[in-house]
């Protein structure tokens, strides 16, 4: 044979930069290969993940591999823009750093000194909460969050309230003893690679994968059992599997009675302010029946046996243990698997077969972890208790106006299994966990020209805790906090442009926003909010007066904005991903991370955090210059390094200390970016073995946590199954206590702020009578929210997103695929091309989300498939509900928690005539970047 | 016509799990991100911001939906296909000038590119339509295991593997020598009952696919039952029970 001779052994790069991935949330570790180009300058020539990485252990998904498209995009923005034509038409003027950050400061300085509260700065997939709050904070308005009321509060509320942590980044299943992972709902961003990867490892070992979604793609394409529910009813699914546990036994009771609040007694006082809330002592210490001496004692007692059991009589009144009115709640035939099987599309026998399973394996494939560890009541164990059931969900259940709850049922769950942070159940990841107790409360304390007087965002325990003005009007332009949303604790960031324009709760001056496609997808309903942007009043003046923007990118919102300010892209900067904020961490180790740049720019931008270092210096804002008045903090990586939130706790918990070899609290470390560099860009800190498990209740856990300043001293707590401050809010709709919530709202607080899980149908709302059919979103596992599709590589996956519908609903309406068809919601109508699924439930269609694209933005060009054939669901969705004829603006949001209920979203669908493009067209908008290179060969070594 | 070697001494190739595949496209990207920077020409995208934009890619990840007999839920695959650097390469053989050939010491079916005049017969003979004719270079393009990965010293030995499975999350792919009956890759073909893609076709593959197993088979409740007895059928019945269970605690 006469082979050629090939290079086996060919160079791979000149160098290896480690950073962090920001294609999505997931966060992972990349080694970023740098070659040196024929220019002889060093370039990105390869993205890879890293194998020393806690997230993703050297994998990437596809996203992450194509980052090297991402950073050579040429949607990239080059410069600072001010707007010269109409908002809407982009029409810009490049200008100097100098002029925008002083038309910034001009803005703003004069809403600072007057009303801060004119100033609304909302951050979208910000992440750099920590930092962005920080700054909004000094700045002094009230009005600040990030887009997770958008997201997916309902999940990340109702696990913090109920056990002291949530899915998503919160916590993960115990994957290397799970044997039943049972998963609801879309979760393919959350988290994106270790949700992959354990799905990977426990089947490559046969246990038991259960999906639970309406569409059979993804990980429920390898679910082992599909349960392809009927949209929104998941949380009458599992209280009905609630119902089958309870009633056979098959209940962790040890767990419940020693780590819960099931066995505190509920006050029983009819009448009176206090009917409903738990009993206390004087110190304010839930009270319990010790099963030893019969006695009332605190629950932490040292020794006490909580009694799941025993009542107790006083002054003629039977005070119940919450499990008690949780019996008699559960056990009630409505939530039998017959009453339910028919509303939730899932047969009877098949509900009971897997409330059995759950048991079967909870119960019967119980197994021993041989770590000793000491409970908070000084209780020692010898060995640690393992229940291998798991869970995992995200926004499939969240995005519902009974989220909140539906959230609450699937924790409520997990607990009576006994099979959170057990061994081979669900885990917290530090900071987690962490009760609500522990976390801030919001505030709204506005002073002029003065900081706010403490973070905006929090959890609230009691209506005394609402951000509501003295005359009871939100203090928050996005009605966070109120009575429409007690519980709405990352804010509510869909409402925000709605709210200003129709100046209810009040008009604002400036809208500062970061990383928010709000005049397209990252909003409920686009054509509307369009609107909102471009509207002007009597006087001829837009009726949101001045709008800032910053993005990387040519997104659909730039061209509604009035001064951008142009952010780099992830390989471009500094960027830490911080144990203060959403980390990284992994269910045995503390983790967190940097992004620093591997390249420079090669356009006149600036990183958002940078800026906000300047624009904070230069309109002296406390926090960000020095004594002497001169900037305090050069970018945003000397902030990273510098910045102390309390003595010794700044935001990267690694490599602290004049040495650098102090983790967790410390003093600054000069040197501690090029520690992380050294280290491969992040920092672990594993959790002792014994530690690891029962964290809530586990001293050693404990005082680990204090030590590395999670928290400042041990912070035992029972998970809430009842959660009292619901039942709050519910007295004071019942009409006890000084602050009391309008008349109209009475009846919804009572009716859905049950401090027990309950299920309630958002149907009515969404006229489904006239509406039956679901429509859902999902995002594809290769795209990220808008990102995708200026990504030469990743657009050729998903160029466009065809409507999928069932095949029942094909036939009864006459579709063939390809065909068009016209779907119609009480807000609007879409003409769309179809594509039949048969894995799919038969009354739910569905379309990838945010591949649909205006044209004119991302440097696509007008014809490109995104801009004709793609198209958007927010065209049917709304921000607020129908009308239903009182006058009223009801949100189409978790009444609880003020979540955007997207997906609530009703509609009917009927053929219809094919079109050239989906409809509705909307006109173009001028690029400020032009359009692509028409073709690439992309290859930094000739 | 070019000729196959009569034996290679090793079987290289690939074993992809279609059990676990979650369709994630992560394999596809690595792919074109490893193969753009290194072996031969760049994998070129035309039109790459436009409409009817295409680009080369040498792995590429198909969903079908099957719908099982009777009333069972329909399914989801999702099927990774590449070069299935086949024993019996119609690809290689069909080869006017010599440019495609199969290596002695691994299998790895290449394609050398100064010999390649993008006649395109090789695409045309395989039946997996694993070859892609490079629109920019005009040379045909296919997967190469990553043969410069695999041997390459000037990585680390853990990452002497094809950027596909070394990226892939969900661990769904595997690399070996088949040609080894004691192989990990081997003895997973055994035990899963790894399968040809299209054997009647003749061409031998070395690659093999784990078919994902039976789905939708729990157990009905009847056999399910008796871990859901009920202990009372009212709540003072189960508060019964609750206090005589807590006793023996």
């Amino acid at each position: 044979m006469n082979q050629p001779v090939i290079d086996l052994s060919p160079k791979v790069s000149d160098e290896v930069r480690k950073t962090t991935c920001y294609m999505c949330a997931c966060r992972c570790g990349i080694n970023v290969h740098m070659k040196d180009g024929p220019d002889g300058n060093r370039q990105v020539a390869y993205i890879e993940g890293n194998r020393d990485h806690p997230v993703n252990q050297g994998v990437l998904c596809a996203k992450g591999s194509a980052g090297i498209m991402q950073v050579n995009a040429p949607s990239r923005l080059r410069k600072p823009l001010k707007r010269v034509g109409e908002r809407g038409s982009g029409e810009f003027e490049e200008i100097e750093w100098d002029e925008a950050l002083q038309i910034a400061a001009d803005w703003l300085e004069p809403v600072r000194r007057d009303n801060p509260e004119k100033l609304a700065f909302f951050t979208g997939r910000d992440q750099s909460q920590s930092f962005t709050s920080f700054w909004a904070q000094n700045f002094g308005t009230p009005n600040y969050a990030a887009h997770g009321g958008f997201c997916s509060v309902n999940m990340a509320a109702a696990g913090i309230y109920t056990m002291g942590g949530a899915f998503w980044e919160f916590g993960q299943p115990d994957w290397d003893h799970t044997k039943l992972f049972m998963l609801f709902g879309v979760a393919e961003d959350h988290d994106s690679n270790p949700i992959k990867m354990g799905i990977g490892k426990i089947k490559a070992r046969g246990a038991r994968v259960i999906g639970v979604n309406p569409i059979r793609t993804g990980y429920n394409a390898v679910a082992d059992d599909w349960v392809g529910i009927t949209p929104g009813t998941d949380g009458l699914f599992i209280l009905s599997m609630i119902h089958c546990l309870m009633k056979a036994g098959k209940i962790d009771l040890h767990y419940l009675a020693q780590y819960t609040n099931a066995p505190v007694l509920v006050i029983n006082n009819p009448g009176q302010a206090d009917h409903g809330l738990l009993m206390r002592d004087e110190n304010g210490k839930e009270l319990v029946i010790d099963r030893a001496t019969g006695e009332l004692t605190p629950f932490d007692k040292p020794g006490v046996k909580p009694d799941l059991a025993a009542t107790y009589e006083k002054d003629g009144q039977t005070h119940r243990p919450v499990f008690h009115q949780m019996a008699e709640m559960y056990l009630d035939d409505q939530y039998a698997p017959e009453a339910v099987a028919d509303r939730c599309g899932i047969p009877a026998k098949r509900i009971r077969a897997i409330a059995a399973e759950l048991a079967r394996v909870a119960f019967e494939e119980s197994f021993e972890l041989d770590h000793a560890w000491t409970d908070f009541r000084g209780e020692k164990h010898n060995k640690m208790v393992g229940r291998p059931v798991s869970f995992h969900s995200m926004r499939g259940i969240s995005a519902h106006a009974n989220g909140f709850q539906t959230c609450r049922a699937l924790h409520t769950l997990q607990i009576l299994l006994g099979t959170v942070e057990v061994p081979g159940g669900f885990r917290f990841k530090p900071p987690y966990p962490k009760p609500a107790t522990a976390h801030p409360k919001p505030h709204v304390g506005v002073t002029k020209g003065a900081p706010l007087n403490g973070p905006h965002l929090g959890f609230t325990h009691g209506p005394e805790d609402l951000a509501l003005k003295d005359d009871g009007t939100a203090a928050r332009i996005d009605k966070a906090f109120t009575w429409e949303n007690p519980m709405s604790s990352h804010g509510l960031m869909h409402m925000v442009i709605s709210n200003a324009y129709a100046g209810d709760p009040y008009k604002i001056d400036v809208l500062f926003m970061y990383m928010a496609n709000m005049s397209w997808n990252s909003t409920m309903n686009t054509r509307g909010v369009i609107d909102m942007l471009t509207d002007k009043d009597e006087n001829g003046e837009y009726v949101i007066p001045k709008i800032i923007y910053s993005d990387a990118y040519s997104s659909e919102m730039v061209a509604y904005s009035d001064l951008i300010l142009p952010d780099t892209t992830y390989l471009e900067r500094h960027d830490c991903i911080s144990l203060l904020d959403r980390p990284i961490c992994e269910a045995d180790a503390a983790a967190d991370a940097i992004r620093w740049p591997v390249i420079e720019p090669d356009r006149d931008v600036k990183g958002f955090q940078s800026m906000l270092c300047e624009l904070g210096a230069k309109m002296n804002l406390p926090g960000f210059v020095n004594e002497d008045g001169s900037q305090k903090y050069a970018d945003y990586g000397d902030y990273i390094v510098n910045h102390e939130r309390r003595p010794g706790i700044g935001p990267l918990a690694g490599f602290r200390g004049e040495n650098g070899d102090q983790a967790g609290r410390g003093s600054v470390n000069p040197k501690q970016l090029d520690q992380y560099i050294e280290n491969g860009g992040f920092f672990v800190e594993h959790i002792p073995d014994g530690a690891n498990y029962y964290k809530p209740w586990n001293m050693a856990y404990q005082d680990w946590a204090v030590q590395l300043g999670l928290y400042d001293a041990p912070t035992p707590y029972l998970f809430s199954l009842y959660v009292e401050p619901m039942r709050k809010f519910q007295l004071a709709a019942e009409g006890y206590g000084p602050i009391q919530p309008p008349d109209h709202l009475r009846d919804r607080i009572m009716d859905t702020l049950s401090p027990l899980p309950i299920w309630y149908s958002t149907e009515e709302d969404n006229h489904a009578a006239d509406y039956p059919v679901t429509a859902l979103t999902q995002r594809p596992m290769a795209m990220y929210h808008s990102w995708g599709s200026q990504n030469a590589w990743l657009r050729q996956l998903h160029g466009h997103n065809p409507l999928y519908v069932p095949t029942k609903l094909m036939r009864e309406n006459g579709l063939q695929d390809g065909d068009w068809a016209k779907v119609t919601s009480p807000h609007g109508e879409i003409t769309v091309p179809v594509l039949e699924m048969a894995a799919l439930n038969e009354n739910t269609i569905w379309t990838w989300n945010a591949i649909g694209k205006r044209k004119g933005a991302w440097a696509l060009e007008e014809d490109a498939p995104e801009a004709t054939r793609g198209f958007l669901l927010n065209h049917l969705i709304h921000e607020l509900l129908p009308p239903k004829g009182d006058g009223l603006r009801w949100a189409n949001s978790d009444p609880i928690t003020g979540q955007a209920a997207w997906f609530d979203l009703k509609v009917r669908i009927e053929k219809a005539a094919a079109h050239a493009e989906s409809q509705p067209g909307f006109a173009p908008i001028k690029s400020p970047v032009g359009t692509g290179p028409k073709d690439l060969t992309w290859k930094v070594s000739k | 016509m070019t000729t196959l070697p009569a034996k290679t001494e090793k079987k290289l190739g690939l074993v992809i799990d279609l059990d676990t595949c979650v369709g994630c496209h992560a394999c596809v990207i690595s792919c074109k991100g490893w193969n753009t920077e290194n072996y031969g020409a760049p994998l070129s995208d035309q039109n790459a911001y436009g409409a009817d934009n295409s680009g080369t890619f040498l792995n590429r990840v198909h969903s079908y939906e099957v719908q099982p007999a009777g009333d069972a839920a329909a399914q989801l695959i999702h099927f990774p296909k590449s070069c299935l650097h086949c024993e019996d390469a119609p690809c290689v053989t069909v080869c006017p000038t010599g440019a495609s050939y199969k290596r002695v010491e691994d299998g790895i079916v290449l394609v050398n590119e100064s010999n390649c005049i993008g006649c395109g017969l090789c695409a045309w003979a395989c039946p997996y339509g694993a070859r892609e004719l490079d629109q920019a270079e005009g040379v045909m393009k296919k997967c190469t295991l990553c043969v410069d990965r695999i041997y390459n010293e000037n990585l680390p030995e853990e990452d002497r593997q094809p950027a596909c499975v070394r990226t892939c999350p969900a661990g769904a792919r595997h690399f070996g020598d088949l040609g080894d009956e004691t192989s990990d890759v081997s003895k997973l073909v055994a035990e899963r009952g790894g399968m040809d893609l299209m054997p009647e076709q003749g061409t031998k593959p070395v690659n093999k696919y784990l078919p994902p197993r039976p789905k939708d088979e729990m157990p009905e409740f009847d056999v399910l039952a008796p871990f859901l007895e009920p202990v009372a059928e009212e709540p003072k019945g189960f508060l019964g029970w609750l206090d005589k269970t807590l006793e023996k605690l």
